[in-house]
């Protein structure tokens, strides 16, 4: 026998089926007025420094098909690379939202501000946006990022992880016309994004 | 938003993924084709997983956690069994998971979503809308009121049922523990028939999502009570993290 150790274990997660813009989300979901507007409407405040963008993307199942029925969250640092709480942060950046793959097309869009590389213990790590994704049939929230074409991403310290090279492109949005990027996610397939476990 | 919490930035506890559901389940038809098939990038947490949101107290509405008046604005009641759910979000050290915010949502008493794509033809509850949420105290405790949720058909085998439950999505203090989960009900048949909860395979993990009956919990004469604890993923802190080797 041995002293015991006193650690809990990680609750088991569960699916947010079709129906999380109801708890998430709930005036996209058509319950109106319960609360006065939904959380995490915009990463932003008026006034907020950096560059304005907007990402477009969807998010594809196995066979190709973009889900109607995806919840998204983002989380982001500053331009300047500080994050909500960090001293110095841009107290107009909150740096979350959430938003949802629209159920007549499976598109989503997030507005937001372009992040600024942040130092963090493992080395500075290139402007990247955190992405958590939930639906139907994804059992566990499945985490990715962000990474943006037109920034310096050759020293990022998690994108020096992938072995496969080609798959980096995965995590970089492209750059479609100025303050426009598009960031598809494929859950399964030729294209499989990298997911991270973090 | 503003930061409450001594802890934050501490490196999360690597997530054990065998205390989560399989991914890829073909009893849950539509986990085949949403679930990765290569492996996750693991590597140490960054400020990204270890940072997140921090929601203030004033975020929350009066009737916020009681699904029973909320959508009505206190104007009638919810028709169903009453019940207050309680517990504390904790994390792995066992700490109370202070000032986090807590979302629920559910289906009515006839197990009806309001909700475009539900079309199960149980009625709508006109003063039931199905989302709640709220924020732990200090010590990490919480509550609601809402009424029992009944079970469900739905779209997988020929004649799939889902036991009663409450969505759950928990914060924590950083974006890396984010987590979403159900809250199933003591003795609900249905809870070993349906393949979500099958996708648990680990048979102990699977029953710290069923919340007892907790009659001491429950007031005379008005409503009963079921307990249900949340475990979020916790962080280490030694005196020897973060410092470089010789500092």
């Amino acid at each position: 026998m041995t002293q015991e150790l006193e650690w809990l274990e990680e609750t088991p997660s569960q699916t947010a089926g079709p129906f999380v813009h109801i708890g998430c989300i709930p005036t996209f979901a058509g319950i109106a007025g319960v609360y006065p507007e939904d959380l995490g409407k915009s990463p932003i405040n008026d006034g907020a420094a950096g560059e304005c963008i907007t990402i477009t993307g969807s998010v594809f199942d196995g066979t190709g098909w973009a889900l109607r029925d995806a919840m998204l969250e983002s989380w982001q640092p500053d331009a300047k690379g500080y994050f909500a709480g960090q001293v110095d942060a841009d107290p107009k950046v909150s740096g979350f939202c959430r938003f949802a793959a629209d159920a007549g097309t499976g598109e989503y869009s997030l507005k937001t501000i372009k992040p600024g590389a942040a130092t963090m213990r493992t080395g500075v790590h290139a402007p990247h946006i955190s992405l958590w994704i939930v639906a139907r049939g994804i059992n566990i929230g499945l985490s990715t990022r962000v990474y943006f074409e037109d920034e310096y991403n050759d020293a990022d310290p998690l994108l020096a992880r992938i072995e496969q090279r080609h798959r980096v492109d995965t995590l970089i949005a492209k750059k479609v016309k100025t303050g426009e990027y598009r960031f598809d996610i494929h859950l399964q397939g030729d294209n499989e994004t990298v997911f991270l476990d973090l | 938003m503003s930061s409450n919490n001594n802890t934050e930035n501490d490196p999360l506890i690597p997530r054990n993924r065998a205390n989560h559901p399989v991914v890829y389940d073909p009893e849950y038809k539509t986990s085949v084709t949403r679930s990765p098939k290569l492996p996750l990038l693991s590597m140490e947490s960054t400020l990204s997983e270890e940072t997140g949101p921090v929601f203030g107290h004033n975020l929350i509405g009066e009737l916020d956690n009681n699904l029973i008046s909320n959508f009505s604005q206190g104007a009638a009641l919810a028709i169903g069994e009453r019940i207050r759910v309680h517990g504390r979000i904790l994390d792995e050290r066992n700490r109370g998971v202070a000032n986090t915010l807590v979302e629920v949502w559910q289906a009515n008493a006839g197990g009806r979503y309001r909700h475009d794509r539900d079309k199960y033809f149980a009625p709508l509850d006109p003063n039931f809308g199905g989302c709640g949420r709220t924020m732990t105290d200090e010590h990490g405790y919480y509550e609601f009121m809402t009424i029992r949720p009944g079970a469900y058909p739905w779209p997988n085998r020929s004649n799939d049922w889902r036991p009663m439950h409450i969505h759950f999505s928990v914060f924590g203090s950083g974006f890396g523990q984010r987590l979403i989960t159900q809250m199933y009900f003591e003795g609900d048949p249905l809870i070993k028939l349906c393949p979500i909860t099958g996708t648990v395979k680990n048979q102990q993990q699977l029953d710290r999502l069923i919340a007892p009956l907790d009659m001491k919990g429950s007031r005379p004469m008005d409503y009963l009570a079921y307990k249900f604890d949340i475990v979020l993923r916790g962080r280490r802190q030694t005196q020897f993290e973060n410092k470089p080797q010789g500092s």
